[in-house]
């Protein structure tokens, strides 16, 4: 089964399910992560990426698929057929997890300890990764005496010093307030770099995900929707869920075709208007264009394949400028974004256009979709 | 600070209310007199002959190998029985019924277990007190680690198993360690109930093993005498040194 011989795959998920009772919490995912990777596992609540991080620790039982973690020679070892604590996977939790009766230096320590290690390596090593996180004058203390930032160091300094070959980290940053949590994302990213294990990251924020990771899987219902780096995402989402879920767009209802995508918005007459866009997917039927808001352009006269709308608000960042522009047929408004201050009036009449390879043409969901 | 002003009229009433018997009874047990309201000097002769009465000093020695059995085995298998519950059943019912013997009435438990003993033909002594109190106070131990178990992150087990624990390891160095001050708090609570525990030891003993509180019952039909006086404040004397102990006990285990 596996032809695909790359050496550079750590941790290969295939076809993994999970049900409880009717619900299913994973639907034959599969996915596969490499050496080095910062990977995200990026979702709404309930779509399943913390049962697989949980699946991967030795937390949750699959019912079925495999998950197998090749070593450094290309060996390949069942990590389902593994207890927790046999795994060389280690999670740092949510809520960290920090075992209260110990200070920061038993707690560090518990895991080498674990492993039989003589006395002077565990403490060499519980010393090297303090330095590391930089809490090496903390180390006497209990961890209720510590601050959220400095709970969630010892935390991943905990997980870090088993070198295990892979991390996992549940919602890492979720605990944390606004100012901490924009320092740890540098700082976990500056950490992965330098300890070289590969994480995989849970996370429901889109940012966090696209600020630190390589690459994302976005998940929703139990399933993948897509696996791919931050920009390809954002630029070329496979369907309406990451659309929607990354970053922020219009959608515009019409049919795609081989002659292209044709709307009914926008009353321009009858029998459709053809607008720009790109269909690399060769979706056919109903469909959906996505813009994004920096792709749309505003013009005072009609070109070919744009649209036309009426300004009805505009705001000014200082450096750019975001106008909202109704169109007719159009249920919601259009955002766009431009550098510079805003360059239409609001109650203006305005045309949009936008270049052909910025328009992602996706299946619009069909009836069973929008029962879910 | 706000003034309180006249509320600390009733704060001091309530006081006095609470601690003027407890005060007295102290100050009685060294009076030198024999009739025991009367103030005749300083003396510690009462307690000089509580330790040659030869029925205290046995009802004594009973009610220590009573209590501190029922304490042991009450804490071994009321900490067993909330980590079962909370941890693998989660069934408010059984709950309910693991934690009722400490609220059931000590004169209706007493019945019940007298009537056990006597269906199931054992004699009653020193055992049948000491499994009786073992009924309650293993619900008290329950009780007590059951809440603190409600206040522990239940991911600290997992968080064990993935750092390489087994579970001996992690039951002995993560859950018992972080349910300690729950355990202990739990132990001395049933060692002060046992120690002068009288309903259900006076249904369920022997006649040749009485408790001391069952020795003090019968001395106080004949009047109160100096000699108990000194015993009740030796007795006070113990309670206050282990609730006193166990909060110390508990702030250090904890991790506040």
């Amino acid at each position: 089964m596996n032809i695909k011989t790359d050496n550079n795959t750590l941790l290969r998920i295939d076809n993994v399910s999970k049900a409880y009772g009717t619900a299913r919490a994973l639907n034959g995912v599969s996915m596969e992560i490499n050496r080095n990777e910062f990977f995200a596992l990026l979702g709404p609540s309930g779509c399943g990426k913390t049962t697989l991080l949980r699946a991967i620790a030795g937390f949750e039982d699959p019912d079925s698929g495999s998950i197998t973690i090749s070593d450094e020679t290309g060996g390949e070892t069942d990590l389902l057929s593994l207890p927790p604590n046999k795994r060389p996977v280690n999670l740092m939790f949510q809520s960290y997890a920090l075992f209260p009766h110990m200070n920061v230096r038993k707690n560090i320590a518990y895991g080498l300890e674990r492993e039989k290690l003589s006395h002077s390596e565990i403490a060499a090593r519980v010393d090297e990764v303090l330095e590391t996180v930089g809490l090496t004058d903390k180390s006497k203390a209990r961890p209720a005496h510590l601050s959220g930032g400095q709970r969630q160091r010892v935390a991943l300094a905990r997980a870090i010093v088993k070198r295990p070959r892979l991390l996992l980290l549940d919602e890492p940053l979720s605990a944390l307030d606004r100012k901490v949590r924009a320092e740890m994302q540098l700082e976990l990213k500056r950490l992965q770099h330098e300890v070289g294990i590969t994480f995989v990251v849970v996370t429901h924020d889109q940012e966090e995900a696209m600020s630190m990771a390589d690459r994302i899987a976005v998940m929703d219902n139990g399933e993948v929707q897509q696996i791919a780096d931050p920009i390809t995402l954002y630029t070329r989402p496979n369907n309406i869920f990451v659309a929607d879920f990354i970053g922020k767009g219009t959608l515009i209802p019409g049919v795609a075709s081989p002659v292209g995508f044709t709307t009914q918005v926008g009353a321009l007459g009858t029998g459709g208007h053809l607008l720009p866009a790109n269909n690399p997917g060769n979706v056919h039927g109903a469909a959906v264009i996505m813009l994004r808001p920096e792709a749309v352009h505003l013009s005072r006269e009609h070109r070919s394949g744009s649209l036309p709308g009426l300004v009805v608000e505009t705001h000014f960042y200082g450096g750019s400028s975001v106008s909202t522009i109704t169109v007719p047929g159009l249920d919601h408004p259009v955002i766009t974004r431009r550098p510079g201050p805003p360059e239409h009036a609001v109650g203006e009449q305005v045309y949009l256009n936008w270049p052909a390879e910025d328009a992602i043409v996706l299946a619009a969901p069909t009836a069973q979709d929008q029962v879910n | 600070m706000p003034k309180i002003g006249w509320l600390r009229l009733p704060l001091t009433l309530t006081y006095l209310f609470l601690y003027t018997p407890i005060v007295v009874l102290v100050i009685m047990s060294f009076n030198a007199s024999k009739t025991p309201f009367v103030w005749k000097g300083f003396s510690t002769r009462w307690y000089t002959e509580l330790f040659q009465d030869d029925l205290i000093r046995q009802g004594f020695i009973n009610t220590m190998i009573v209590a501190v059995s029922a304490t042991i085995l009450a804490t071994i298998l009321g900490t067993l029985l909330a980590i079962g519950i909370s941890r693998y059943f989660r069934s408010a019912i059984l709950e309910a019924y693991a934690l009722a013997p400490a609220i059931i009435p000590d004169l209706a438990l007493a019945i019940g277990l007298l009537a056990f003993f006597s269906l199931m033909g054992v004699t009653l002594s020193l055992v049948s007190v000491l499994l009786s109190h073992v009924v309650f106070g293993m619900a008290f131990v329950a009780a007590v680690v059951i809440a603190r178990m409600g206040q522990t992150d239940s991911s600290l087990e997992e968080a064990s198993r993935d750092l390489g624990g087994n579970a001996l390891t992690t039951f002995f160095k993560i859950t018992l360690p972080s349910l300690a001050p729950g355990i202990i708090a739990g132990a001395l609570l049933v060692f002060t109930l046992s120690l002068d525990e009288f309903v259900v030891a006076y249904f369920t003993n022997g006649p040749a093993t009485p408790t001391l509180p069952i020795v003090i019952y019968s001395m106080v039909r004949f009047g109160v005498t100096p000699e108990i006086n000194a015993l009740a404040a030796l007795l006070l004397l113990v309670s206050f040194t282990f609730v006193i102990s166990a909060q110390r006990i508990t702030r250090l285990t904890d991790s506040v």
